[in-house]
């Protein structure tokens, strides 16, 4: 296949997603779902994820510059979202979610800040590349079934 | 399997997760309705519907899984109840097994592991 092709490319850029610690095993469980009946079953559940973890990202913000921080409250919320992260198998963001919990527990404030921080950025990463991902695989068509990564 | 197995509620905060338990249980032939919260679990099954399946979340607003598991088998409800849940204490987990649940996953669900609570409904 010629590397070019947009197959040949989209499958490149999904392999990359693994080797490089975005995506584990549970976005393939994700891609095993998907269907003639749901063809677009992935994206939509990723475009789901990016909209309610937006209000999360929010609330914890707001929660972040009020003071005496609440341990309690902010842990809530990001066990909130390392549950929806880890359902679309982001595995950088569902790390920096498990610092952020252990610093909550630990009472470290500067370490949630700091932890919070890197996370937005490892979400904002994933989502420009899967928004390139999926961009690509409509622009490609419909193509083979999902398949482990090697 | 032996015993047919067609409906089962979702009970779960989470629209991510609500999504994708569907979708397993509809790729398995499972019709299924998704709840909110452990009270709105509770209530579905008060207006008088009856599901073969429960998934039931742990940490949920305003009614958990453990409250609305204790209380659905209080009602008499007999369908099978799998807790799903991010892992947790070992503490908790005991709660949650104690309050009347039949299967413990921890999240994320997968085909395997839907397979298997299934598996142990038939075995029920």
């Amino acid at each position: 296949m010629d590397r070019n092709h947009p197959h040949r490319q989209l499958a490149l850029m999904r392999q990359s997603f693994f080797d490089q610690g975005y995506l584990d095993e549970q976005f393939i469980q994700l891609e095993e779902l998907q269907d003639d009946a749901n063809p677009n079953f992935v994206e939509e559940v990723v475009t789901s994820y990016y909209r309610d973890s937006a209000r999360l990202i929010l609330n914890i913000e707001q929660a972040l510059e009020k003071k005496p921080l609440d341990f309690n409250k902010l842990d809530g919320y990001m066990h909130q979202f390392k549950g929806s992260s880890s359902s679309i198998g982001a595995e950088k963001v569902k790390a920096e979610c498990t610092q952020f919990r252990e610093y909550c527990r630990a009472g470290n404030g500067e370490g949630c800040i700091r932890t919070f921080q890197q996370l937005k950025k490892e979400y904002t990463t994933l989502k420009k590349k899967l928004e390139a991902y999926f961009q690509l695989a409509r622009q490609a068509g419909p193509s083979e079934t999902a398949c482990r990564p090697k | 399997m032996d015993k047919k197995i067609s409906t089962a509620l979702v009970v779960d905060d989470n629209t991510v997760n609500q999504r994708i338990h569907r979708k397993l249980l509809d790729n398995l032939g499972i019709q299924s309705e998704t709840v909110a919260n452990g009270k709105e679990a509770v209530d579905v099954h008060i207006s008088g519907k009856n599901f073969d399946l429960i998934l039931m979340d742990l940490e949920m607003p305003i009614m958990n899984g453990i409250e609305a598991t204790r209380k659905l088998r209080e009602m008499g409800i007999r369908s099978m109840i799998a807790g799903v849940s991010t892992r947790s204490l070992e503490e908790e987990k005991q709660e949650f097994m104690k309050a009347g649940l039949d299967d413990f996953q921890e999240k994320p669900l997968t085909v395997a592991k839907l397979v298997s609570i299934l598996h142990k409904l038939n075995r029920k």
